[in-house]
């Protein structure tokens, strides 16, 4: 088999795993060495998919011991099977590098023999690219559950980042469908690699030079849809993982159905990207706009609304906390304002030390008036022309894609949650909207 | 009160030549209704006046940037000067005017309209250096990485230091067709000198292997049931995909040959 031919099975093996970002660490090629970093991360290109390509995604079999049954590469499937030896995946990835195709490198592996050998095969790429090639560019290994935990520590000081994926969202998903996987086995190497880095932390206090371990951080991810977890659950767990194991990123995969399986939904099923995109956009909220999981979501709204997006639906529910005059009110509370976001909360706050802001100078800062208008005063005055009815403000607040799915509905049944389900949104008392914003007839 | 009249400053189209320009304007207390380059200059009606490029007036402007606003307003209005803003000269003097007037706020005040708008360019210019980043395309020729680019902003000044952070043991070039300009590296130098035409070679075998692979690459890597060409067009615009090697047989396919198109035009039954 050539490397054509490997690179064609090994490439589409490995095109579930969502990850592809290059960011996080900054660095640049050591003397007699090739590549950089760029802690923002760079995308080199696009696929038809519209998911960013940074890094050269492979796997480095997808000859696999497990039996994972959401996964194309289980045991029992019926497909070709390759494997790249660590040399020529380390030519193929310094050549791409050289042309400017890639960052760098996404090593992820089937289980092949035993998780042992599989790392050391994996181990053994990353040391012909760092140490033969002295090559400085991004590398994401994913750690191997099961494997020896000297060998995930031996991964860790060639790689950038490492992940270790959750896979499922709970542990009776996992049992279901990964019989192989529990949550243990999954934790245990992120603990580890989570204390690793902390311990190297202390190092790099105390010796400038201390070699580094996983210095752009590590992340996971998660199927969404495949088992019947709610929103909350996968929030919550979220959260958790930030938390607790100081997750760079948690990334959220919509599951593509790929065989039939009476544990898993039916084949015609279409991915859930809809709710992907939703739990992406809390995501964002949780990790750079202050929100907690239980502000987004709670025990009787276990779900995202469909047509509107996780701040702008807290926002409906919370109008007792606007409107906020933008000329007084601090970062974080005009981070949360729907149409005002990390940037032109900046904005804001770095152009009114000169200058008092109204709603054009808003408009010039990026700010979404047609959103924010409604949250928003500008020293004390109100939008002009601003019509206060839950219905106007709705459609404003409707991206042009939700309105419309609305006017379709929904394929799936699952998905057929209306806003009039949801009665906290269209039952907005006009009392309360007359509150907010005062100067309103 | 500098007085706005019907003048037109005309300069050499250097960055000294600019501040040259702005130091005219403070001696003579005048504002110029715009600053053109020489052959611009000569297809207008109105009078113009020329502006020497004068190393000391340029000095002493320079100087008093950093000391008056702040070295971030220096490094803005640097970055200002590479932009395809239309009348960018002259929404420099006016920034630099602003920034005299209110000392290290004018950074600050982004709602002013020269200020916005020259913020506006310079994060055009940022944006599209940072894509090209990722989306140059190296060919290796005789050992040296060629890549072409047609950017809008002239981004050169920008990339050097990323890419000879990245290859620093290499032989590059990369050739900006629109402005006519390239980098160049061995190591461990760097140099941006005009370069007209240039006229590569066809691929060799080893170059046209690794071509045809990262394409297969870059369409394997796609998930059917996730095809989404509009976000992949908004995160990479169509003009990026001209020297992507990813597009190179798209393109090939897709693009009309021009004599025949404009035949048919003529033939268009009016």
């Amino acid at each position: 088999m050539d490397v054509y031919d490997k690179l064609k099975i090994l490439t589409d093996a490995a095109k579930y795993d969502v990850a592809c970002t290059s960011s996080g660490v900054n660095k640049k090629a050591s003397a007699g060495g090739i590549g950089n970093a760029s802690a923002c991360g760079i995308c080199h290109s696009f696929s038809a998919d519209g998911r960013c390509i940074s890094l050269l995604k492979v796997l480095m079999t997808n000859v696999c011991a497990y039996d994972c049954q959401y996964c194309v590469n289980r045991l029992s499937n019926d497909t070709p099977r390759a494997f790249f030896t660590p040399r020529e995946l380390a030519e193929l990835t310094m050549n791409f590098y050289r042309r400017n195709y890639i960052e760098g490198l996404f090593l992820s592996s089937g289980v092949l023999k035993n998780p042992d050998y599989t790392c050391e095969q994996m181990i053994e790429t990353l040391r012909i690219l760092r140490e033969e090639y002295r090559f400085s560019g991004y590398i994401h290994a994913k750690a191997i559950p099961g494997a020896d935990s000297l060998l995930i520590a031996r991964l860790g000081m060639l790689a950038d980042r490492m992940s270790v994926n959750i896979e499922l969202p709970s542990q009776n998903s996992l049992q279901l469908l990964a019989p192989d996987k529990s949550k243990h086995s999954i934790l245990t190497p992120m603990g580890y690699i989570q204390n690793r880095i902390q311990e190297n932390s202390r190092d790099l206090i105390k010796y400038r030079h201390a070699p580094k371990f996983v210095p752009a951080g590590q992340s996971t991810q998660m199927i969404i849809g495949a088992t019947p977890e709610s929103d909350y659950q996968i929030l919550n767990l979220t959260e958790g993982l930030y938390h607790k194991y100081k997750l760079k990123r948690v990334f959220f995969s919509a599951y593509i159905p790929i065989a039939e399986n009476s544990l898993l939904p039916t084949i015609d099923t279409k991915p859930p990207l809809w709710r992907e995109h939703r739990l992406y956009q809390a995501d964002w909220l949780l990790r750079f706009y202050g929100f907690a999981a239980n502000e987004l979501l709670d025990q009787q709204h276990q779900n995202f609304n469909p047509y509107l997006d996780p701040k702008c639906t807290w926002a409906l529910n919370n109008m007792n906390f606007f409107p906020l005059d933008v000329n007084r009110a601090s970062y974080r509370d005009l981070l949360r304002v729907p149409g005002i976001g990390v940037t032109s909360a900046k904005r804001i706050l770095t152009a009114r030390r000169t200058t008092t802001l109204y709603f054009n100078g808003l408009k010039s800062l990026g700010v979404v008036l047609k959103r924010a208008q409604y949250f928003v005063t500008c020293s004390g005055k109100t939008a002009p022309d601003i019509k206060l009815t839950p219905n106007t403000m709705l459609r404003s607040l409707l991206s042009e894609k939700t309105r419309e799915l609305h006017h379709l509905g929904f394929s799936s049944p699952t998905e057929q949650l209306s806003l009039f389900d949801q009665p906290s949104l269209l039952s907005l008392p006009q009392e309360e909207l007359r509150r907010c914003l005062p100067n309103l007839s | 009160m500098p007085t706005q009249s019907e003048l037109i400053y005309c300069y050499d189209g250097s960055f000294d030549g600019l501040l040259c320009c702005v130091f005219e304007s403070y001696e003579n207390k005048e504002i110029p209704i715009d600053i053109l380059l020489p052959e611009a200059a000569h297809a207008i009606l109105f009078a113009t006046k020329s502006i020497p490029t004068d190393t000391q007036k340029a000095t002493r402007v320079l100087n008093s940037i950093p000391k008056k606003m702040g070295v971030s307003a220096l490094n803005f209005v640097q970055h200002a000067f590479l932009t395809c803003l239309l009348q960018k000269e002259l929404y420099i003097l006016l920034f630099l005017r602003l920034g005299f007037r209110h000392g290290r706020s004018v950074m600050n005040m982004l709602t002013d309209d020269v200020v916005n708008t020259l913020f506006k360019a310079v994060k055009h210019l940022e944006g599209e250096s940072h894509l090209l980043k990722g989306f140059l395309r190296f060919s290796i020729i005789n050992n040296v990485l060629v890549g072409e680019i047609e950017p809008k902003n002239y981004v050169l000044p920008l990339l050097v230091q990323h890419f000879c952070e990245r290859y620093p043991e290499e032989h590059f070039l990369i050739h900006d067709k629109t402005h006519g300009m390239g980098l160049v590296y061995q190591p461990y130098q760097s140099a941006v000198i005009p370069i007209g035409a240039l006229e590569l070679p066809e691929a060799d075998e080893e170059e046209q292997t690794f071509r045809e692979l990262w394409q297969l690459f870059y369409d394997t890597i796609a998930i059917q049931g996730r095809h989404n060409p509009e976000c992949r067009m908004s995160h990479m615009p169509k003009r990026y995909w001209k020297y992507m090697t990813e597009f190179d047989r798209i393109q090939k396919n897709i693009t009309p040959k021009l004599p025949s198109s404009s035949v048919k035009l003529l033939h268009t039954p009016s």
